[in-house]
């Protein structure tokens, strides 16, 4: 926290990073979804087939993605990419004394290298999310209409079937905590490297897999909330 | 005046410091020297708070280092250049940047910071290499670089730590000259922690030789040449044991 009234230093620096998180993990994020969205119209039909109407594959598709599987899939493949890469990196700057360097030249690294990851995780996350979201359902769409022989208006009747606007912003409110997280353990674990090379790589590793638990457990604890 | 006060340090129970106790007095360089791995860096890392002693203190201009709030902590560092034994440039930073990081934290124009940061690269003999990355230079460069961002901020103190090691004996004696040129023009008070005895005589006022966590010998470069004591002799001679 006493990193926050240090604006001067953190504000520009969470720019940077937003751009880092954001923009250059989106096409990671768009190609899982887009063939989660497929699967998911396929296996839904193969699951209603014959017993439930084929328009509730469009429901399946839309709260699958919204509240599940696009924060979650979007976020176990972010905490490989984003959360290893920040583990690597704070690591690698620990272990060549540049996190002292910075001390030295009377920087906070709180706030020159944890809160504008944090920041940047926590803001960009959502609006991944979204766009995976996005990219699972039309994909789960096109699948419809080119192999389940569905038609677009079918596929919409069972996307706003049972549609509240809770589910929008729940999934998107879940992945902005789960951004938060990943991008915490990254630094934290990061900053607390030890060693050489092999300590970087330690850390690159214990940083996947505690945002990976970590991630699961918020996301059954969300569940939970959902259900209150 | 920099007064390191009967520091204590030990790591997972390995202790590093016994009893530490120098006085580094202003406009001096004072050398520390010793075998690799008696805590010569770890003393230094000391006068900027980058480690907390078990006992005893560093004194800085009659601040108690431990005790201090992080505010007066971070104004102390604003008088305290470091330099780091691998430079600790920053990778994603061009030299300029690099240079002016710690500029960025006063209240300087863009144009003071710009000639402030010209200044100190054109002092290491640097010009011209403002817009290079950390990945393009070499070892003597790097260390350089680590140089000028340390005199950029104009400190009443540099701490230099292992400013030769690894360096081959030309570009080493390059970075002596700098360290010297740096205390006459700039009038900075230096430590400087090394086992290189050629750079030590060459840039030391007064050497202290650190033995077993505590000074077992301080004093001018001729006194130590002229040292009767063997443990230091044996140092200063390079024979085996």
């Amino acid at each position: 926290m006493r990193a926050v009234p240090d604006v001067a230093v953190w504000g520009r620096l969470t720019l940077v990073q937003m751009r880092r998180v954001g923009v250059d993990s989106l096409p990671v994020a768009l190609f899982i979804a887009a063939f989660t969205g497929v699967v998911l119209a396929l296996q839904a039909s193969y699951t209603f087939a014959g017993t439930v109407p084929l328009y509730f594959v469009g429901t399946l598709v839309g709260k699958t993605m919204m509240l599940e599987l696009g924060p979650v899939l979007a976020g176990l493949a972010l905490a490989g990419r984003v959360g290893a890469s920040m583990a690597a990196e704070l690591g690698t700057m620990k272990v060549t004394e540049q996190v002292d360097a910075l001390e030295t030249l009377a920087y906070d690294p709180q706030s020159f290298l944890v809160l504008p990851r944090v920041l940047a995780g926590t803001t960009m996350f959502p609006v991944i999310v979204a766009l995976a979201i996005l990219a699972g359902i039309t994909t789960g769409w096109l699948a419809s209409l080119a192999l389940l022989h569905l038609s677009t208006q079918e596929f919409l009747k069972g996307l706003k079937l049972f549609y509240r606007f809770k589910d929008t912003w729940f999934g998107l409110f879940k992945s902005a905590t789960f951004g938060c997280t990943i991008t915490l353990v990254g630094c934290v674990v990061g900053l607390g490297t030890r060693g050489g090379a092999e300590g970087v790589g330690r850390s690159t590793t214990q940083a996947v897999v505690y945002s990976a638990v970590l991630l699961l457990v918020l996301d059954a604890f969300w569940a939970l909330v959902l259900l209150q | 005046m920099i007064a390191f006060q009967d520091l204590h340090k030990a790591f997972d129970g390995h202790v590093v410091l016994d009893g530490f106790t120098l006085e580094v007095k202003d406009g001096e360089t004072t050398v520390i020297i010793g075998y690799s791995g008696t805590g010569k860096s770890v003393a230094l890392k000391h006068v900027v708070g980058l480690l907390q002693p078990d006992t005893g203190d560093v004194i800085v201009d009659g601040r108690a280092v431990s005790t201090l709030e992080r505010a007066a902590l971070l104004a102390l560092r604003r008088e305290i250049g470091f330099v780091f034994q691998f430079a600790a440039l920053f990778d994603s930073m061009s030299v300029f940047d690099n240079v002016a990081l710690g500029l960025r934290r006063r209240e300087l124009s863009d144009d003071e910071l710009a000639t402030r940061v010209r200044e100190a690269l054109a002092l290491v003999d640097l010009t011209g290499a403002e817009a290079k990355y950390p990945a393009e230079l070499s070892g003597g460069m790097r260390k350089r670089v680590g140089i000028a961002r340390a005199i950029a901020l104009r400190p009443r103190y540099i701490l230099y730590d292992e400013p030769t090691t690894g360096l081959d004996p030309v570009t080493a004696a390059v970075i002596d000259q700098l360290m010297v040129r740096t205390r006459e023009h700039l009038g900075v008070t230096g430590v400087v922690v090394t086992h290189d005895m050629r750079s030590a005589y060459t840039v030391g006022d007064r050497i202290a030789m650190l033995y077993e966590g505590r000074v077992r010998q301080v004093g001018t470069v001729a006194e130590i040449q002229d040292t009767p004591d063997p443990v230091v002799r044996q140092f200063i001679e390079g024979r085996p044991a």
